[in-house]
């Protein structure tokens, strides 16, 4: 193992590479040796933990402004007169007034999370409900504005962990799936459906789901800053053909909502996964960048 | 073994956990705070010069009348509702004038009949109201800069600001601060002498109506539409507009809208 030569490791300096095993505690408390290996370089922890603010900042505030027009449409155009294929609204029912989500040509009710909810200690229509809304009053104006403070902030953020995932060869080397890994698809799905998490020296690599959901989140927060951007009128008249790679305003701001879901998906299921394959270890690694490799239980591997 | 930069290391992941965390938890306090009204106009500023940057003199998207939206949503102001206004109603607005006035060599007040007689411009536009819904309509008016022009600026003239018939009480869905006050607007002199930057006196081939803003309103095509003044009534050239209501350059910008509205 020690002169193990698994591509993360490759261009550690001398410290960090010929360091074999360390005491580790684990999350009883309990000191153990095992090996391990520095992981996540500080870069990008860095800029993992500024994107994961930058998100919860951008779902929050996005949300709220959401709210100012909570109907989605698909084209150049729409408002009020025409039919959105999503919507958040609040009707008169016998009841009292009840909160309505359309999707399509299906209507849910909703009453009391989305369409009609309380905020602020009254019931109101509202689309999101307080709770996921940035600030959890209805304020267009400041909404926008933490909207766009951390969309500069998830821009520059992402262009220096893009810059130097290219330069250190993160990103080829560790992210970027090779021909094996493609192979390795159905094995790997069939891994993820029986909650197997790699031990040993398969623990170094990223498996080729994990490659590939980092990829997709990547190419989402892409479409994401480009969606964004196409809903902006000045932008519009600089980068006119943004409004047709996307179908139109309305289209892109429909997008912009469909990728946020998209990348809310991604971080159930990065929890999720953080939480099977051990959250202390885990979060420690993308922390401090040290991860202690599991141990090898079922005697298969060296 | 926690030699020194352990110990720097663990107070930056612990500083910057907290300070994470302290801005999750306080963001509602935060929001309604001074210094939060400081960063977003570094922020309104820095988005202005980067886009302000790639734009140019470039043209917002002009479309074909076919894309015309069926109903063109009107917002803010239904009718301005005042005597006066109603009285200019009666009378076909045939008595309104548009006076522009303030750092000029020569003030003008053009009646509508004048306005209409001068060179015009008619452009198919999308309008995106910053709440998030957009309508695309033909807009036909005098080029501001044609107007400016003939008044002739001073050296010092750096804002044209347009003050409006209708006093707005506010848009519920818009939420935030929704105190009532006379509508007014600002615009800097590269966005007034912009070709497509027109006093509009029709809206798809008809002269204006009250919703949308009758008898004369502007069009600024790459800002947002609460740029888009209604029922104006002069054009006043500035060097500021600090001094001018609450000092922001607009009744949405008053309450916490930005002055730039080109995202």
């Amino acid at each position: 193992m020690a002169s193990d030569s698994s591509p993360v490791q490759e261009s550690r300096p001398a410290r960090i590479r010929a360091w074999p095993a360390r005491i580790w505690h684990d999350a009883f408390g309990r000191v153990t040796e095992a090996e391990g290996f520095y992981r996540h370089r500080a870069p990008v922890r860095l800029t993992h933990w500024i994107n994961a603010l930058c998100i919860l900042f951008l779902l929050g505030s996005g949300l709220n402004i959401f709210n100012a027009h909570p109907r989605l449409y698909w084209g150049m155009t729409g408002a009020d007169s025409e039919q959105p294929f999503f919507s958040l609204g609040a009707v008169d029912s016998a009841t009292g007034p009840m909160g309505i989500t359309q999707i399509g040509p299906w209507q849910f009710n909703t009453t009391g999370v989305l369409g009609w909810s309380k905020a602020m200690g009254e019931f109101q229509p509202r689309g999101w409900p307080e709770w996921v809304t940035i600030p959890g009053f209805q304020d267009l104006a400041d909404a926008r504005h933490w909207h766009f403070l951390f969309a500069w902030i998830l821009v520059f953020n992402g262009l220096a962990y893009l810059a130097y995932s290219l330069w250190s060869r993160h990103l080829q080397r560790d992210i970027w799936p090779s021909g094996a890994d493609i192979r390795a698809i159905p094995r790997s799905i069939l891994d993820h459906i029986k909650l197997k998490h790699p031990t040993g020296d398969a623990a170094r690599r990223y498996n080729v789901l994990q490659k590939l959901a980092y990829l997709g989140v990547t190419l989402l927060v892409i479409l994401m800053v480009l969606t964004g951007l196409t809903m902006s009128p000045g932008f519009n008249a600089i980068f006119p053909w943004l409004l047709d790679l996307f179908g139109g305003r309305q289209s892109a701001r429909s997008l912009h909502f469909i990728c946020a879901s998209l990348i809310v998906l991604f971080v159930i299921v990065h929890l999720v996964e953080v939480v099977l394959a051990g959250p202390i270890n885990e979060v420690r690694s993308m922390l401090n960048g040290w991860y202690r490799i599991p141990k090898d239980h079922s005697g298969e591997g060296s | 073994m926690a030699d020194v930069k352990d110990i720097t290391r663990r107070i930056a992941i612990l500083g910057g956990l907290g300070g994470a965390g302290y801005l999750i938890a306080k963001a509602d306090t935060l929001t309604l705070g001074a210094s939060f009204s400081h960063v977003a106009k570094a922020v309104e500023d820095w988005t202005m010069t980067a886009q302000r940057g790639l734009l140019g003199d470039r043209l917002a998207r002009e479309y074909s009348p076919s894309d015309i939206s069926p109903v063109f949503k009107p917002n803010g102001t239904f009718n301005p509702g005042t005597d006066e206004y109603n009285a200019h109603a009666a009378q076909n607005f045939a008595g309104w004038r548009l006076r522009i006035y303030g750092l000029v060599n020569k003030e003008l007040s053009l009646s509508l009949a004048e306005l209409r007689r001068l060179p015009r411009r008619t452009q198919i536009t999308r309008h995106d109201c910053v709440e998030g819904w957009s309508a695309i309509g033909m807009w036909t008016g005098v080029p501001l800069g044609l107007l400016l022009k003939a008044a002739s600026l001073k050296t010092n003239a750096r804002y044209a600001v347009l003050r409006c018939a209708d006093n707005l009480t506010g848009e519920p869905s818009k939420g935030g601060e929704q105190s009532p006050g006379q509508y007014y607007e600002s615009i800097d002199l590269r966005d007034a002498f912009h070709p497509q930057t027109l006093m509009a006196y029709a809206l798809n081939g008809k002269p204006l109506d009250v919703a949308h803003g009758a008898p004369l309103r502007l069009r600024v095509e790459r800002q947002l539409g609460y740029k888009q003044a209604k029922y104006v009534q002069s054009i006043e050239i500035t060097d500021s507009f600090a001094g001018i209501a609450g000092g922001k350059g607009g009744y949405w910008e008053d309450r916490g809208y930005e002055w730039y509205a080109g995202i």
